[in-house]
């Protein structure tokens, strides 16, 4: 009878100390913690656990960088019915997320900008953000073309080869960011931005159980939440975070994530040039120290993007304005080699026992791209490098776009492949939620990484294939070279595999 | 094949098969199988847990609903340690409980469209399950009561061995949306006594380790509410169970201790959905679960030969 009483009072003591430890949670007017405290709604008077302030809710995901590739993530989360209730910290000191800067058609083209491929179009289209994309500068291109200095082939493709209208469109990054933002505002996504550094992550085991009392702080650590600390001293919990924070990320430092790469003793130089007429055509010749890109980007402005050795790039950085716009129509033009030769052969196609329909861009003859005026913008130099993370998640951590894989610049598919990550994990983390699992499972991040590691791979390896095999200058190679023109300009079932892969479209190169 | 299967049940005439008939070949299986049966008859519901030897426990004190609950902490601190470290084995994604854990999202995703589409719920939104009052019986460690709970149904866990529920416990105070699931250690039966009714009522991985299933259906029954729904899931008596749940998965992969499950306990769906008629519940929808060994998913298909669950209903009143 006594053990009966004893154990009585015991539950009511639970009961007390159960409510005031559902309390902590109250304080977001969270409805759970009715549901418990129904029988205790006497003990409300003694609050033995400190203040609560709000700013020390979990989050359920913090997305540590705040660029393309993080605002992407956050878009699509707020723009989906399953997604959009999540309370989601930003961790990024850019004062652009603050205080949207606001973009007018008049300024003069920013030089970084990234070419979308249309599967992230269609992405962006989905989530409702490209609206805002085509109220600013924006160019479609409907052709390419691809040649090197040897003169011995060229590539012309075209998107009506697919049945498209456009192979992508190039935007500067502050659009895309600007436009994601905007997106983000229009819902009543709940954000919280933190203006400053992630100084420290930390991470406790669940099993490690540090009973210092149940003060909240021990709750979230018995809960194995990640603590994340910020260099001006805040801090948050959060269920999962995402490292969106670029090459050099902080988050896949801190996680201790391993990386393969190399650099590729190369530098870009990015810049803005104009015309005297609108180009609609992307450029790209192979010369023998890099690639040099013209993109189109929007009245008569195109992007250059142009890789080579440091040393040349420190040299055409410093040269005049006049002296570099020579080097780039020398670059493009008759510089390093002859134009190849436009193979009109009479009508007859070599390849044409391949079958299927002829692409429309095997009769379109080599062309040269148009002149550079002048230059547009300051120009800029960065390295490059190839960069690959060993894994992609670890429990409660997932890389995303530049933190998981930093590529060659060659095709334009860098910044894809992270709206490409991003897109996914905002799915996945859906699914999650529809079947109520944790959103910081290792199985649900398991399910991002197997989807986008062997496609992420993929891509690298072709573009490092390309980088390696165009850096060499070797007869027989040349040779080779030039026969994988002509069979990617005249070879048409090759010619649509390319381009629907290059638009994202196909996951994995090869394989339909 | 499990919606032909199903029509075909419906035009069976049970009346041609006595429930007399049924009582003895089920206990008779039992005695035969060599499974542990508690000898009193208190214990009708055996523990869905792996240990062949389940810890026979004293019922909780008789009382109210509210004071049957086990705290966690009338515990000391190094008894919360200890429990603490067991309960990583409930939710070690990759441990004993490894199949179970592949197995729940494909599971609660037929829950999801089975009951949204039932209860009229969107299923559009986050917590579709709100205001919905489940109760999970056999609940283990709570793989299924925490994310019904995520999805904002008011869910009852229970199962009758104590440290199971103290895992649970643990585990689920863990999310703030999940420590409002109340976990019980006690019977379906003894749960029925109390006159407690549910909106759904969930019995997943239950009925092959329950000594009478008839009796066991019965209970679930008198716990649904009229126009409520009833989930269970079980494995297939079939050569194929026989080759992929015991010698596949408890002999050669090791993926469950030895002696975890019995062939001759488990139920044909024919059986299931006869058992569950004589108890009023009408099965509706009955859906297979594969394991594509290449991938390590599970999927949903209509083969119903190993693993499958059922969704059935308690004809509303009036």
């Amino acid at each position: 009878m006594n053990r009966l009483v004893a154990r009585r009072n015991l539950y009511s003591n639970h009961d007390q100390l159960k409510f005031t430890w559902k309390r902590g949670y109250c304080s977001g007017g969270e409805a759970a913690a009715a549901a418990g405290s129904s029988a205790s709604s006497g003990h409300l008077n003694h609050d033995e656990h400190g203040t609560f302030s709000g700013n020390e809710q979990p989050y359920d995901l913090a997305i540590v960088g705040g660029g393309m590739v993080g605002m992407a993530l956050a878009c699509s989360l707020a723009t989906k019915p399953l997604t959009k209730h999540l309370k989601v910290a930003i961790v990024d000191s850019n004062p652009a997320l603050a205080n949207k800067l606001s973009i007018k058609m008049e300024d003069p083209p920013d030089p970084r900008v990234s070419t979308v491929t249309p599967a992230t179009i269609s992405y962006f289209q989905d989530t409702g953000a490209w609206q805002y994309v085509q109220q600013h500068r924006h160019a479609y291109f409907d052709k390419m073309q691809v040649w090197d200095y040897t003169g011995l082939g060229y590539t012309t493709y075209d998107a009506r080869d697919v049945d498209k209208d456009v192979l992508g469109c190039v935007v500067e990054n502050r659009v895309l960011h600007s436009s994601l933002l905007s997106r983000i505002e229009d819902t009543d996504f709940q954000k919280t931005i933190y203006p400053s550094r992630l100084a420290s992550m930390i991470r406790y085991p669940s099993s490690s159980v540090k009973a210092d009392g149940n003060t909240r702080e021990a709750s979230y650590a018995k809960a194995g939440l990640v603590k994340l600390e910020m260099s001006d001293g805040s801090s948050l919990y959060t269920k999962l975070v995402v490292g969106a924070d670029g090459a050099k990320s902080q988050v896949r430092n801190l996680a201790g994530f391993r990386t393969t790469g190399w650099n590729y003793s190369q530098n870009a130089i990015i810049c803005t040039v104009e015309h005297y007429v609108a180009n609609h055509t992307a450029w790209q010749r192979f010369l023998p120290d890099g690639p040099i890109a013209l993109l189109p980007i929007g009245n008569n402005f195109s992007n250059i993007v142009w890789t080579m050795n440091p040393e040349q790039s420190s040299d055409l950085t410093a040269m005049n304005e006049d002296e570099f716009v020579k080097a780039v129509n020398h670059a493009l033009d008759h510089g390093y080699g002859p134009h190849p030769k436009s193979s009109f052969s009479n009508g007859t196609n070599k390849f044409s026992f391949l079958g299927g329909n002829l692409t429309m861009s095997i009769n379109e003859s080599f062309e040269v791209p148009p002149k550079v005026v002048k230059l547009a913008s300051k120009r800029a130099a960065f390295p490059l490098s190839l960069m690959h993370a060993n894994d992609y998640i670890a429990k409660r951590i997932v890389l995303i776009g530049d933190a998981a894989h930093a590529v060659h610049p060659l095709a334009g598919q860098g910044v894809n492949l992270g709206f490409g990550d991003a897109f996914t994990l905002s799915r996945i983390i859906g699914e999650g939620v529809a079947v109520g699992t944790d959103i910081g499972e290792a199985s649900l991040l398991r399910k991002y990484e197997a989807e986008r590691k062997p496609a992420n791979v993929a891509m690298m390896a072709v573009l490092d294939g390309f980088q390696k095999l165009y850096s060499v200058d070797f007869g027989p190679l040349n040779a080779l070279r030039a026969a994988a023109f002509h069979a990617a300009n005249y070879i048409s079932p090759l010619k649509r595999s390319i381009i629907s892969y290059a638009s994202g479209e196909q996951r994995l190169p090869m394989f339909p | 094949m499990a919606a032909k299967l199903l029509s075909r049940l419906r035009q069976l005439d049970t009346r041609l098969i006595s429930p007399q008939h049924q009582r003895p070949f089920f206990r008779n299986a039992r005695l035969f199988s060599g499974q542990q049966i508690p000898s009193s008859d208190s214990h009708p519901s055996l523990p869905p847990t792996p240990t062949p030897t389940p810890t026979p426990l004293p019922p909780p004190t008789a009382g109210s609903a509210g004071e049957k609950r086990q705290r966690t902490s009338s515990l000391k601190d190094h008894e919360l340690a200890k429990f603490a470290a067991i309960s990583d084995t409930w939710w070690d994604s990759e441990g004993p409980f490894k199949p179970l854990h592949a197995m729940n999202p494909t599971r609660l995703a037929f829950i999801r469209s089975t009951l949204c589409r039932h209860f009229s719920k969107d299923p559009n939104v986050p917590k579709p399950f709100e205001g919905l009052e489940i109760v999970d019986v056999g609940c283990g460690g709570g793989i299924l009561s925490e994310p019904l709970a995520r999805l904002g149904a008011t869910v009852t866990g229970v199962d009758a061995v104590e440290k199971n529920i103290k895992i649970a416990h643990l585990h689920a105070d863990l999310d703030p949306t999940t420590s409002t699931i109340d976990y019980v250690c006690t019977t379906a039966e003894k749960l029925v006594e109390e006159g407690r009714q549910f909106d759904a009522v969930m019995s997943l991985e239950v009925i092959e380790h329950v000594a009478d299933p008839a009796e066991f259906c019965k209970s679930l029954a008198a716990l649904t509410r009229p126009g409520g729904a009833v989930v269970i899931s079980t494995i297939n008596r079939s050569i194929r169970a026989y080759a992929a749940a015991i010698v596949a998965a408890e002999y050669i992969l090791h993926w469950l201790p030895r002696g975890t499950h019995q062939w001759s306990s488990f139920l044909t769906p024919e059986e299931l959905v006869m058992i569950l008629k004589r108890s009023s519940i009408d099965v509706e929808e009955m859906a297979g679960f594969v394991l594509n060994p290449l991938t390590g998913k599970w999927l949903l298909s209509d083969d119903v030969s190993v693993n499958f669950i059922a969704f059935a209903t308690k004809k509303a009143e009036g």
